[in-house]
């Protein structure tokens, strides 16, 4: 009984993937969802050209591996002292960022466009990721945190003991056994970063340094016309990188909540 | 002695600053910024881009007087309260549940489709979203092959095509909270009510809910807080149309602000929208506050 309702809504959420990958195999795809009459790679074989694929592609990297790497490195400084030291300073400043979180982003992009234009860094790649890096870092600081409270500090005294400054000891001994926490961050930040559209609509504008996820109005022509099968083509292979990362994640980290961002005190 | 103590605290924790620089002029900014341009009649292009002036209340007066501001705030608990209350909360519910009765193989089939739609970038969610609700697309194939009656989702119903888009996008998260959730239920529990006599259904609403009300109310308001902020689904699959239709908050304020250039009005409309995220946010510190013990 539970398999058979199951499997019913499991279709349904299958159903309107199934278009993504017909499509991506008919060349002559529309709308609808068919098998194609031949299917073939020609889609893909189109979509292929630095231009459509490989350079909005390649600015997609830059801004996830770029957010990534800035949000990683911001939330692990951070999460340090939270971590280590007790202060009337922790709690306040943890639930001021948790709070921050529950802001709602796409109410910010007006705002944030502004901001932009005034200090001129419309634009700019380097101003993005930082924009980015500041709406992934207060879930990115709770994980590292939680992750480095999880390091005993035994150990890290141990290190102490045989002359290693605190800086030493973060470096050699703490950060190495969260090496898969701080993994999981990356990823986590990487994966919101490389799906967004609104964020990279708003504040890049030209085509040179688009990622994927805006580059992918190019398909729409100028007159209404839709190559949907490049279309479909062009989204599997940008959703295949997440899509993978994903799988690294929910397999290695056992739980897959860990990318859901649920905070739990 | 205390300024020294004062000033090796201070120096323990300037690691913290560029997280805060990086949350102050991205996050702090802009939010400010808003409710200081929603005073003044900044555009887009043209003389008022440059020197915008303040014009009070303005902005917000009109907002009570244009009618589509109520409709767009109606539209928005709609969408809430349909894709993310009911919607995602329940299905997430009823999919957590099956899936521990269910076998193995089927659960991991299930699962994986589940989460594949909440994986994917938004933008390639979208666009099979929308393909799938348009007039030739594969929700009225099914209907035509089944004999019933076609309907243009998207310009018929679009709140329904961008509400059942949504549930279908973001169950995942739902299904995940209580599958973490449910797995924390005592076995003993359940299996007491079982002796006792206690049916499925009695056993579930009677033991599992009370017990996982904590995760109940946390899920709830973070499905919240995330729907509330969804643009690019409604946007791609029906720009908010027709005759704002669909036009939530987060689409009327871009819509004033990138398509009319009113800067000055749309961060208006976005300031509303900061406001009612900040009630839930706090709302939502509150209960974690509460389950600590």
């Amino acid at each position: 009984m539970a398999d058979a309702v199951l499997l019913v809504i499991g279709a349904c959420f299958v159903l309107p993937l199934l278009w993504l990958v017909l499509g991506s195999l008919d060349p002559a795809a529309g709308h609808g969802t068919k098998v194609p009459l031949r299917p073939a790679l020609d889609n893909f074989s189109a979509v292929l050209t630095p231009e459509l694929l490989f350079r909005p592609l390649w600015n997609s990297l830059l801004l996830s591996a770029g957010t990534g790497a800035v949000t990683l490195a911001a939330a692990v400084l951070a999460a340090y002292p939270l971590s280590r030291f007790r202060s009337r300073f922790n709690t306040p400043f943890l639930y001021g960022i948790l709070f921050g979180t529950c802001l709602p982003v796409t109410a910010i992009m007006v705002p944030v466009y502004g901001l932009f234009v005034q200090l001129q860094l419309l634009d700019s790649l380097p101003a993005t990721v930082l924009f980015l890096s500041a709406t992934s870092l207060p879930m990115a600081i709770w994980m590292t945190r939680n992750f480095m409270d999880a390091v005993p500090l035994a150990v890290e005294e141990a290190a102490w003991v045989d002359g290693a400054s605190r800086l030493a000891a973060l470096r050699s001994i703490v950060l190495p056994l969260m090496g898969p926490g701080l993994g999981v961050v990356f990823i986590f930040v990487f994966i919101q970063a490389w799906g967004n559209f609104f964020v990279p609509f708003v504040l890049l504008l030209s085509e040179a340094n688009q990622p994927a996820a805006v580059s992918i109005f190019s398909f729409f022509g100028q007159y209404g016309a839709v190559a949907y099968g490049q279309l479909a083509a062009f989204s599997i292979l940008y959703s295949l990188p997440v899509l993978a990362l994903y799988g690294i994640v929910a397999r290695g980290a056992g739980n897959p909540l860990a990318l859901s961002g649920a905070v739990r005190g | 002695m205390a300024r020294h103590h004062q000033r090796r605290q201070l120096a323990r924790y300037l690691p913290v600053l560029p997280a805060i620089l990086l949350l102050a002029v991205f996050l702090a900014g802009p939010v400010l910024w808003a409710f200081q341009a929603s005073l003044t009649n900044a555009g887009l292009t043209g003389r008022h881009a440059r020197n915008p002036e303040w014009v009070g209340l303005e902005n917000y007066q009109r907002l009570l007087q244009d009618p589509v501001f109520p409709l767009s705030l109606a539209l928005t608990v709609l969408f809430v309260g349909g894709s993310a209350v009911l919607g995602q909360n329940v299905l997430g519910l009823a999919l957590a549940v099956l899936l521990r009765r269910a076998r193995p193989a089927v659960s991991a089939v299930v699962g994986t489709a589940v989460v594949a739609a909440w994986v994917l970038p938004e933008i390639v969610a979208a666009f099979a979203a929308y393909a799938f609700f348009s007039r030739d697309g594969t929700l009225n194939q099914l209907l035509g092959g089944m004999g019933l009656a076609e309907v243009d989702w998207l310009y018929a119903v679009p709140m329904l095509a961008v509400i059942m888009a949504n549930v279908w996008r973001g169950t995942a998260f739902s299904m995940l909270v209580y599958r973490a959730a449910l797995g924390g239920v005592p076995a003993e529990l359940t299996e007491a009510a079982h002796m006792d006599g206690a049916g499925a259904w009695q056993r579930l609403v009677f033991i599992t809910l009370p017990v996982i009300r904590g995760s109940i109310a946390t899920n709830l308001m973070l499905v919240t807080l995330q729907t509330l902020a969804v643009f690019t689904l409604i946007w791609v699959m029906t720009a908010g149309g027709p005759a704002n239709g669909s036009s939530t908050l987060p689409v009327m304020a871009y819509q004033e602000a990138f398509k009319f250039g009113d800067i000055g009005y749309g961060t208006a409309v976005a300031s509303v929208l900061i406001l009612i995220g900040a009630v839930f946010g706090a709302a939502y510190l509150r209960l974690l506050r509460e389950q600590k013990p």
